[in-house]
C-alpha cells in the first residue's frame, strides 16, 4: 500500500505549476485533494515519476458570484462547498451533491476540481455539472480557454483536457430563482460511489415545464445527459405519467457495467428510479 | 530515484522534524518515525477512519495524505488530546458511555469527534451520525459513541454530565 517513489513538487503560482507539468510531460501528475489519485498510486495503478502538489495554490480557491456566475476555485474543498452560505443560497443543487459525497474525511480533501478532472463516471461532480450547465477554465501554457461541462467527459478517465493543462475554476450560471433541483443518489454505504444517481434542474412556467436538465452518474462510460428524457418533459405538465416517461427514456440510455453493485439491468431500473424521484423532488421545489 | 525530503510541522504543539522518501504516508511517518501509535491503520485505504488526525483544522486520513504535504502543518494526534493529566472531555464521555468496546476504532472517533465539536458545539444525533459516517466501528458499537460525543458535548458546553449508562451510574452511586 504504498506508492511507487516520485519526485514530489510544490509550486507556489500557477504558472509555476504549468512550467512543472510541462517540463515533466507524461511522467507528470497533478495532486489535488489526492483521494482519487492516492488510492490508486497506493494500488499502483497509477505510477506517475513526478507528482505535483496544487496544495499550497490559495489562488485556485473560493466562492464568489460575478455577473451572474457562481465562480468556483478548483481546489475548493467538498466541505467548502456545503457550507458555504453563497452556494446553499444560490445553487443548492451543488451542496446537496456534495454533501452525498465520500464521508467527512474525504470531503475536508476532496476538491471540486479534481473531482471533475479525474473523469471518473462514479464522481458526482460530472452530473451535477452537466445539470448545472457549468463550463471549466482550463489553463496552459499557450493561454486559457473555457470550457462546457456538457462534452467535457468524453470516457472513463478522459476528458477534454489536455496535458499541460490545468482547470483552475468552475463557472455555474447562476440558477433563476425558483429553480427545482435534486441529486438523488443510490449508494450502498457511506464512502461508496452511486449504484446510480440523477442530477435534476426544472424550470415551470406556469403549469409546464420550460427548462429541464437531466443527467446520470455511474451508468455508462462517463455522466451523461438524457436529453430524450429532457425533450419529453418541455412544454408538458409535470405528473406521474410524464415523470415516468422520462425515467423510460433515460434508462434507455443507461450502459452501465456490472460490478459488485448490481448487474446491467439492476442499475439501470436504479437509474430510473433516481431520475423519477429527482424529478419529483425537483418539481416539488420549483416555483410553480 | 528519490532523494529524500526534510519535514517539519508541528505534532501536538511540538515542533517536529522527519525525513522521508516523498512517497511515505503520514500514517507510517507518525507511528513508525514519530512513535505516536495513537492513529491506528484499519484498512489503509481511506475507508475506516482508525488513521484520522487532525490537520490544519481539518480531519484527514493519514493513510491518504503524503508526509511531505505536511509540511508547516500543525497536526494532532490522540496523544494531544489530554493535557495536564486531564482527560479530554471526549476521552471522558467515551469512558463513561462506554463509547468503545475493542477500542480500535477509538482514536480515530475521538480525533474525528474532536473537529465536529470545535465547529458544532452542539450537534444533533442526527448530526453526529452523519459527520461521523467516515469512522467504522466494528464492534458497531454507535449507539455509544454517539452518546459519548453527546456526553462531551454537553461537558464542553459546561453543562453537568451524567453517564446514561447503567453499570456506570451504579459505579458512580456506589463511590458516592
Amino acid at each position: 500500500m504504498i506508492p511507487r517513489p516520485f519526485e514530489y513538487h510544490v509550486p507556489r503560482s500557477l504558472p509555476e505549476a504549468i512550467a512543472l507539468l510541462n517540463e515533466h510531460g507524461e511522467g507528470a501528475k497533478l495532486l489535488a485533494g489526492g483521494h482519487s489519485l492516492l488510492p490508486m498510486m497506493k494500488l499502483r495503478f497509477a505510477e506517475p515519476e513526478h507528482l505535483i502538489d496544487l496544495g499550497k495554490l490559495t489562488e485556485l480557491k473560493g466562492i464568489r458570484e460575478v455577473d451572474g456566475e457562481i465562480r468556483i476555485g478548483a481546489m475548493t474543498t467538498e466541505n467548502e462547498l456545503i457550507w458555504s452560505e453563497l452556494l446553499q443560497t444560490r445553487c443548492p443543487l451543488l451542496v446537496e451533491g456534495a454533501r452525498q459525497i465520500s464521508d467527512p474525511q474525504v470531503r475536508y480533501r476532496g476538491t471540486l476540481g479534481g473531482d471533475i478532472s479525474h473523469g471518473d463516471p462514479g464522481n458526482d461532480h460530472p452530473a451535477l455539472m452537466i445539470a448545472l450547465d457549468a463550463s471549466f477554465m482550463l489553463v496552459g501554457e499557450r493561454g486559457e480557454r473555457v470550457v462546457p461541462a456538457d462534452g467535457f467527459f468524453v470516457g472513463t478517465y478522459t476528458t477534454l483536457l489536455e496535458p499541460g493543462e490545468i482547470m483552475t475554476e468552475i463557472r455555474i450560471p447562476t440558477p433563476a430563482a425558483g429553480t427545482g433541483y435534486c441529486y438523488a443518489k443510490l449508494k450502498r454505504k457511506t464512502g461508496d460511489f452511486a449504484t446510480a444517481a440523477t442530477a435534476v434542474t426544472l424550470r415551470m412556467s406556469g403549469a409546464t415545464v420550460s427548462e429541464v436538465r437531466i443527467s446520470l452518474t455511474n451508468v455508462a462510460e462517463t455522466a451523461i445527459r438524457a436529453t430524450d428524457a429532457e425533450q419529453s418533459l418541455r412544454g408538458k405538465p409535470v405528473d406521474e405519467a410524464s415523470i415516468a416517461e422520462a425515467a423510460r427514456l433515460a434508462m434507455s440510455v443507461c450502459t452501465p457495467v456490472a460490478d459488485l453493485r448490481g448487474d446491467s439491468d439492476y442499475k439501470t431500473a436504479m437509474a430510473g428510479e433516481m431520475t423519477r424521484r429527482a424529478l419529483a423532488t425537483a418539481y416539488a421545489r420549483a416555483a410553480h | 530515484m528519490s532523494k529524500k525530503i526534510m519535514v517539519s510541522f508541528k505534532l501536538n504543539g511540538k515542533e517536529t522534524d522527519v525525513v522521508v522518501e516523498s512517497r511515505e504516508l503520514l500514517i507510517h511517518t507518525l507511528r513508525e518515525k514519530c512513535l505516536h501509535t495513537g492513529p491506528h491503520i484499519g484498512c489503509e485505504t481511506s475507508h475506516c477512519g482508525a488513521c484520522t488526525v487532525d490537520f490544519d483544522g481539518m480531519s484527514v486520513k493519514s493513510c491518504t495524505m503524503l508526509t511531505v504535504q505536511a509540511e508547516g502543518a500543525d497536526v494532532m494526534t490522540v496523544e494531544g488530546l489530554a493535557q495536564g493529566g486531564e482527560l479530554h472531555a471526549l476521552q471522558d464521555g467515551f469512558t463513561q458511555e462506554h463509547g468503545l468496546q475493542c477500542g480500535f476504532c477509538t482514536p480515530g472517533m475521538l480525533m474525528r469527534a474532536y473537529r465536529l465539536l470545535q465547529e458544532n458545539p452542539n450537534p444533533s444525533e442526527e448530526e453526529i451520525r452523519y459527520w461521523l459516517a467516515g469512522n467504522l466501528c466494528r464492534c458497531t458499537g454507535y449507539q455509544n459513541i454517539v452518546k459519548a460525543v453527546q456526553y462531551a458535548a454537553r461537558k464542553l458546553r459546561g453543562e453537568a454530565v451524567e453517564s446514561s449508562h447503567p453499570l456506570m451510574a451504579a459505579e458512580t452511586a456506589d463511590h458516592h
